[in-house]
């Protein structure tokens, strides 16, 4: 996968997650994206880089820019070092949470891209990876 | 400390969301409003959000919140101005903002919780009038028949 371009930001405070749905906004502006596709993104995007702070205790979002002729993509890569999720299936369904939210991240996030990839282990942190094609 | 402004227009207030928020503003602002129904007797909140570019769950949340609380405390709550692309995520999402009343712009929700205002005058001038009846001891055609 022709990777064009990466950026790295940390996700370490509320103000990092506002910081990171602006960065996925103008790379996915940039890249030709539609309005509505372009929302889709930073919304899961959004609700991503909270599970990252909240329940992964911080950690890095990758934004990298792939070319793969003759399609584009954005792939979003949200890495923690936190307590990891030991059940994912149990964590992806609708409904289901253990912060008191509405328990729609995840599950809601996996519907408003193309791939969803999640990767965890109890102690070993989290990494999810999500990416939109144009 | 960073606070969204609530604007008071006779008895409703008025909130327009201009900033992309972060979680501990959207969290302030539920608590403000649900204050400030209270200080000013409030009847109708109204949230102009047109200029947010998303709505995730968290957003969704504090917005059902709001709508909630308003109702408890006897004020109606409508949401206005949600950008296309934002109910379209919204929906997909996962999120249907159940119990929330939203109207296309500023001038229908406003027309809305008017509407709402006068019918439930209406409700309890009838009210007052059948109490004041029944009180004088008057005994009308209507309650005759």
């Amino acid at each position: 996968m022709p990777v064009v371009k990466t950026d790295e930001m940390p996700i370490q405070s509320p103000s990092d997650i506002v910081m990171a749905r602006q960065a996925v906004r103008s790379i996915a502006a940039s890249m030709g994206f539609s309005l509505v596709d372009q929302t889709k993104i930073v919304t899961a995007a959004s609700e991503l880089a909270r599970n990252t702070l909240d329940y992964g205790g911080g950690g890095v979002l990758r934004l990298v820019h792939i070319e793969e002729n003759p399609r584009k993509g954005l792939q979003l890569v949200f890495e923690d070092h936190g307590p990891g999720i030991p059940d994912v299936q149990l964590a992806l369904k609708d409904g289901y949470t253990t912060g008191g939210g509405l328990g729609l991240g995840l599950g809601g996030a996996r519907r408003l891209v193309n791939d969803f990839d999640i990767a965890s282990a109890p102690g070993q942190g989290t990494r999810v990876t999500i990416t939109r094609w144009r | 400390m960073e606070r969204i402004p609530i604007l008071r227009m006779g008895e409703f207030l008025l909130v327009t969301i201009q900033v992309d928020m972060h979680d501990r503003l959207a969290m302030t602002l539920q608590d403000d409003l649900t204050n400030k129904i209270v200080e000013y007797g409030a009847k109708g909140v109204l949230i102009d959000i047109s200029v947010l570019e998303i709505v995730d769950s968290f957003i969704g949340r504090m917005l059902g919140n709001i709508a909630a609380m308003s109702r408890i405390l006897d004020a109606a709550a409508v949401v206005v101005g949600m950008q296309p692309a934002v109910a379209i995520t919204l929906v997909e999402l996962g999120l249907s903002l159940t119990g929330v009343r939203t109207a296309l712009n500023v001038e229908r929700g406003m027309e809305m919780l008017r509407r709402e205002l006068r019918a439930a005058r209406e409700l309890y001038s009838e009210d007052d009038e059948d109490d004041s009846a029944t009180d004088a001891g008057e005994h009308g055609a209507e309650t005759e028949e």
